[in-house]
């Protein structure tokens, strides 16, 4: 068995990608896209003159002298997606099969499947599959907008991609757009096809379900906890099982809880993601210390500790910054960046809004919207076990259903859609995308509101705050960060592992690997 | 190891399902249904016959549900509750979801109507719930560390799944009730190929059992136009597990779809025809009815009850149809609100209070478990044109169709808009289901003309019109299914007894696969399958990487297909390799099974090697030798007249060569040897391995010894019919 690095990943949106050898098969888990990359470019202009101006004077005035970044410093033109690059050093006919444990770790498939030789086979749960599906096509159908404008691309490749555009770039800038040791580089955007040929070739499972790769491994996957459909895989060969845990939730109000019974009995561990361990805080160890404490009482003690609990504060949190600035007469404007956080945020901001008795429209605005909504309320075996008890009570899913129904919430495909031009309100709440803020009607919309200090823009903590919010300044308007929701297990896994440990009679776990271990 | 199968219900009858397996120890309890026919003990499965002590949770492991059918989960809060069984009990997210209201509805039917006392209250179900175990299609459960349940689709009902259960090697599944071809919102039933020892189907008592007919009371006006309306009427037997089809209709309808569907249904299943006029039409209905004849049956006739009751809205009538809250009533309704959608109607369509919005939302939320083609559209079950029914529009004028529960007018609204909309003719009521013996609809069935209530008649004249058929399993799906999975055995519950039978030689002679239907109460014992794992030695698999090469020239005829390019020396070469691989498996008592190659055995025994050697005595005449070989070696005739051993042998060998095609001669002087063939002359009077049947007494005749090894035989055997100069056909 070898266990390869290929990225480390960053945060929620940026699943870590590894590869791993095992019984002669090479397994990729992940093919994530780094979006965070796309601040680089510069947001649609609004008038074309500018843009136009800007190309031609900024040969000459751009210097090699590091000043504060300015709007102007970033690239006017239709934006690449950066792949995990150490991926090309692979041969991709050589991959066997591919593991997608997130919808976000299937966003850079299209670029993988369209590459010559790619033959390997696609395991997806059937739910991440259709988010991820959808989250694609929202993605090509915002770059859509850069594409009319900027005019299709040149066969030679854009014009900032020449290295001497690259090397007059902002150092910070270079860095994002190149990596570190400026090798890396990404790809345009996929058109529908290639995600149509993409999705063609996946093959959907469900959780628990047991699929056998060429009749020597069988690869099962099981909830993470994480978002919708997201999953931890179990692969178990001739030789023993190798639980892969992907960043990993212990009790969400959306997905369907970690499975942790299920890597039970695992002879190896792997943990993907802790890149998020240094910032939580750390547990106090001497609960586990107990020599007499079993796995039954750890789990409850995790589950007790209850993130559901601290997550419900923090969308409390925004609702209630939302609820401020509306009442002050200001329009809230909240990038969808989670569709489990995105979902459960819908249904608090209208219990909010029903407490303080406000008659405010709320606004979705995506491409993809109706659909994604339709979707999350037809898929009760992906969800929390609370949100199961509404279907067995015969309650919608999520109360997005019924406020649809009650015209408190609109969801409309485009900023342009004639319908919410009828429909217009302000002050208002919108939720739309993009959380990178360059992409999507979330740009319009900022540029609007940019200037209004009531208005309020709810950003993630993921996201560099600093380089988003560049190009709309001056801003005004009020950022605020919610830290929420990005707390990932890492701590609690590890904690899991070293109960494990304790209680032999439960595990027979051989040993632990934390990660990333070797780097190719 | 066996797998012991005690039937506690539906054995050679329909009704209360409930089977208890156990496979290698562990005790899975399949479905625990009522009987609907009977109100003293025999409504339920004898539980006692699981456990003298009635200490169920020790007797059985969990319980298994496969759909939300009374009679397969009626028994289950009866047992759960007042039994006091409290292990898992493990169903499908929809079986889960709808069970409870299922279940409600029958105690309430109970309880208000036939005033009985109830076996268990709305707590018993809400507890008896808590208990359950929701499982997603194909998820591997591990009930605990042996026990291994895995559920599929079965497309009878929503949520209806076969159960495949395993324990150590021995597996098996339960299929419950489920249908092998696409149902209008439904999917058809998907299995894997799995390696089963036992098969326990549902035979189910409709087969296919179609019964689509109009029953005109004294509301038909004349008997002129019930001629003139074009009517089709026909039964035909399709195969011997369908019972009867018998459809007939009004084909009065500007309808071609209708048309086409009569004639689609009719050359699909009728072997008898009586409608002359028809047959005219048979050439320009073909091509209307190959785009039909693909729908499975069950559309269709959901359809033709479509175009009736559109017929009655349009003639200004009102349309009842009593259902149940689940199953066909969201089934028809989706057929309705499409087309009333297609067709730009106006006309309402209601749902009574009780019924059925509040169901919808259940199949919003579990439409992943619908057709493909529903699943397709979000909102198939978003109706646009179906509102809320009030009281107050039972006399309201004007058209409108009510779907309104219970079923079979049996009580409660539907009954009591029946009373209000049955005296006129204009109306019609549609019953979308089977109707029990003793039910009101049962009677309309049978043509009442006056149906008593409650002590006053009711004169119905309005239209009655019956589709009756069951999304149940036809004999047809079962051979499929059977002959799919083809398991080691097979028990068949859930039917009447004549036809269990006849389709248990069926499968049978046809299959040749074990069948058995036993009766109530009975227990039927399978052996089951025990693997034993059996290492492999070093000395074997090394034997196993032994490549055996062939090396095939290509024929001509690859050649021709290959073209002209590789004609010039270049023959493809054909590589076979094709690995047999010897071994000898030991088991010895208290150790695990070995695989070893046939060398090692003698070391692992401590026994010597011991060989098989052939011996024969073979004459030759030696003047027929010396015959066949003077034509080309003249020079030595003179020296064979004073035969010595080694010319002799010269002799042979010459004459060997020239016969045999393969093996290697090797001339010693004294012997020849051909592989582990070994021949020399024998000048003994009497050698044992010589066959004296009057041979001696011809002169000239020469005997030879020959011995070789068992390898060798079929080489050996080839010499000496040579020698002996029989043919070298084969002996």
């Amino acid at each position: 068995m070898k266990f390869t690095c290929l990225c480390q990943g960053g945060g929620f949106n940026f699943p870590p990608c590894h590869i791993l050898n095992v019984s002669g098969f090479h397994v990729l888990f992940d093919c994530p896209l780094d979006l965070s990359a796309l601040t680089v470019f510069s947001p649609l202009p609004n008038d074309f003159y500018k843009a136009i101006c800007k190309e031609n004077s900024d040969s000459q005035n751009r210097q090699k002298v590091e000043k504060p970044l300015d709007a102007n410093d970033l690239i006017f033109a239709e934006p690449w997606y950066k792949t995990v690059n150490n991926l090309h050093l692979w041969n991709v006919s050589f991959i066997d099969v591919v593991l997608i444990s997130s919808p976000m770790g299937m966003l850079g498939l299209p670029f993988l499947t369209r590459m010559e030789g790619f033959s390997a086979k696609i395991y997806i749960t059937e739910a991440a599959a259709r988010i991820g599906q959808l989250m694609m096509e929202e993605l090509i159908c915002m770059n859509m907008e850069y594409r009319q404008f900027y005019g299709a691309e040149e066969s030679s490749g854009p014009q900032w991609m020449k290295w001497e555009e690259l090397e007059l770039l902002p150092s910070a800038l270079r860095k994002i757009a190149l990596g570190e040791d400026g090798s890396e580089l990404g790809g345009g955007c996929p058109c529908i096809a290639h995600v149509k040929d993409c999705i063609s070739k996946v093959q959907t499972l469900r959780f628990g379900e047991e699929a056998c790769y060429n009749g020597i491994l069988i690869i099962k996957a099981f909830s993470s906890g994480l978002d919708i459909g997201a999953c931890n895989w179990i692969i178990s060969g001739a030789k023993g099982n190798i639980a892969y845990i992907s960043g990993s939730n212990f009790a969400s109000g959306h997905a369907m809880d970690f499975d942790y019974r299920a890597i039970q009995g695992s002879d190896l561990i792997l943990y993907s993601d802790l890149s998020s361990l240094d910032s939580t805080e750390d547990i106090d160890q001497s609960s586990f210390s107990d020599d007499n404490n079993n796995w039954e009482e750890l789990m409850n003690s995790l589950s007790n500790y209850d993130e559901s609990v601290e997550e419900m504060e923090k969308l409390a949190f925004i609702c209630s910054c939302a609820i401020d600035s509306v009442k002050a007469g200001g329009s809230v404007l909240i990038p969808i960046n989670r569709v489990g956080v995105f979902l459960q945020l819908l249904e608090q901001i209208a219990i909010f809004m029903e407490c303080s008795s406000l008659k405010i429209p709320i606004y979705i605005i995506s491409s993809v919207a109706e659909e994604l909504l339709a979707y999350t309320n037809t898929i009760p075996e992906w969800l929390c076990k609370q949100r199961q008890e509404k279907l067995f009570s015969g309650d919608p899913l999520f109360a997005h259903v019924k406020l649809i129904k009650e015209k408190k919430i609109h969801v409309f495909p485009a900023v342009h859609s004639p319908k919410l031009l009828m429909n217009w309100q302000e002050p208002c709440i919108v939720f739309s995308p993009h959380w990178s803020l360059r992409l999507g009607p979330t740009i319009h919309l900022l540029r609007r509101w940019s200037g209004d200090h009531n208005s309020l823009l709810v950003l993630e903590n993921e996201v560099d705050a600093e380089l988003a919010v560049l190009p709309f300044k001056p801003i005004s308007m009020k950022a605020s960060e919610s830290s929420t929701l990005t707390k990932d297990t890492a701590t609690e896994v590890s904690s899991v592992s070293r109960g494990m440990e304790d209680s032999c009679q439960f595990f027979r776990c051989y040993f632990i690997l934390s990660l990333p271990l070797f780097r190719k | 190891m066996a797998i012991d199968c005690l039937v506690l219900g539906a054995g050679q009858e329909v009704g209360k399902s409930c089977v208890v397996v156990t496979i290698n120890g562990k005790r899975i309890m399949f479905d625990c249904g009522m009987h609907m026919a009977y109100n003293d003990h025999r409504q339920y499965p004898d539980f006692s016959r699981i456990s003298k002590s009635c200490d169920f949770n020790n007797a059985i492991d969990c319980i298994v549900i496969t759909h939300f059918h009374l009679d397969h989960i009626g028994a289950l809060p009866y047992f759960t509750e007042i039994c006091g069984y409290n292990g898992p009990i493990y169903m499908t997210y929809p079986t889960r979801a709808l069970a409870p209201i299922m279940l409600e509805d029958y105690r309430k039917v109970l309880v208000d109507r036939r005033g009985e006392v109830e076996q268990f209250t709305s707590d018993h179900i809400a507890e008896c719930m808590k208990k359950v175990i929701a499982v997603d299609l194909k998820q591997t459960v591990q009930v605990d560390k042996d026990l291994q349940i895995r559920a599929y689709y079965a497309g009878h009902v929503l949520g209806a799944a076969m159960f495949y259960a395993k324990v150590g090697d021995s597996a098996m599944v339960y299929t419950g009730d489920y249908n092998m071809t696409p149902d209008r919102h439904l999917g058809a039933a998907r299995i894997d190929r799995l390696q089963l020892d036992l098969l326990i189907t549902d035979f189910d008592f409709h087969g296919i059992c179609l019964v689509f007919q109009f029953t005109f009371c004294k509301c038909y006006n004349s008997e002129i136009e019930y001629r003139n309306s074009l009517f089709i009427d026909y039964a035909a037997a399709v195969s011997d597990t369908v019972d009867y089809i018998i459809v007939s209709y009004l084909i009065s309808l500007p309808c071609p779809e209708m048309e086409a569907l009569a004639f689609g249904l009719r050359s699909t299943y009728a072997t008898t025809v009586r409608d002359s006029k028809y047959a005219r039409e048979r050439e320009f209905l073909k091509a209307a009815a190959s785009s039909v004849l693909h729908t499975a049956v069950a559309s269709i006739l959901s359809f033709v009850v479509i175009i009736v009751v559109h017929k009655c809205v349009a003639g200004g009538g009102k349309v009842l149809i009593p259902a149940f809250a689940l199953g066909r009533a969201q089934e028809l309704c989706i057929l309705l609100d499409d087309y009333w959608e297609r067709m730009n109607l106006r006309v309402p369509i209601y749902f009574s209070a009780g019924l059925t919005i509040q169901a919808n939302m259940y199949y919003k939320m579990l439409i992943s478990w619908t057709s493909q083609k529903v699943k397709e559209t979000y909102n198939a079950f978003d109706f646009k044109n179906v509102h809320n029914f009030d009281r107050s529009l039972i006399d309201a004028p004007g058209p409108c169709v009510l779907f309104a529960t219970p079923g079979m007018l049996t009580g409660g609204f539907s009954l009591e808009v029946f009373k209000h909309w049955a005296p006129s003719e204009m109306n019609l009521i549609t019953l979308p289901g089977y109707c029990l013996a003793g039910t009101i609809g049962n009677k309309l069935m049978s043509g009442n003309p006056t149906i008593e209530l409650e002590g006053t008649k009711i004169d119905v004249r309005c239209q009655i019109h019956q589709l009756a058929f069951s999304p149940h399993t036809d004999g047809k799906g079962i051979m499929d299914l059977v002959k799919f999975l083809s398991p080691q055995h097979v028990i068949l519950v859930h039917g009447e007894k004549p036809k269990m039978a006849t389709l248990k030689e069926r499968i049978q002679s046809e299959l040749g696969i074990k069948c058995c239907d036993p009766a109530n109460n009975e227990s039927v014992c399978i052996p089951s399958t025990h693997y034993v794992k059996a290492g492999a030695s070093d000395a074997f698999i090394r034997s196993c990487l032994n490549p055996n090469f062939q090396f095939l020239k290509s024929g001509s005829e690859e050649k021709s297909v290959s073209g002209s390019k590789c004609t010039e020396g270049t023959l493809p070469l054909w590589i076979k390799d094709e690995r047999v691989a010897e071994g000898i498996l030991v088991l010895e008592k208290s150790e695990k099974a070995k695989v070893v190659h046939q060398d090692e055995l003698l070391l692992m025994l401590g026994e010597k090697r011991h060989e098989v050697q052939f011996a024969y005595c073979c004459p030759v005449n030696v003047d027929e030798l010396e015959k066949f070989t003077t034509t080309s070696l003249t020079p030595t005739a003179r020296m064979l007249r004073d035969p010595n051993k080694s010319s002799l042998i010269r002799l042979l060998v010459a004459k060997l060569s020239r016969k045999l095609s393969e093996g290697n001669i090797q001339d010693f002087g004294e012997h020849l040897q051909v592989e582990s063939f070994h021949l020399s002359v024998c000048l003994k009077d009497t050698c044992p391995y010589r066959i004296t049947n009057g041979l001696e007494d011809k002169p000239r005749t020469a005997f030879f010894c020959c011995t070789w090894s068992a390898a060798d035989d079929k080489l050996a055997r080839k010499i000496i019919s040579a020698m002996e100069n029989r043919d070298l056909v084969e002996t």
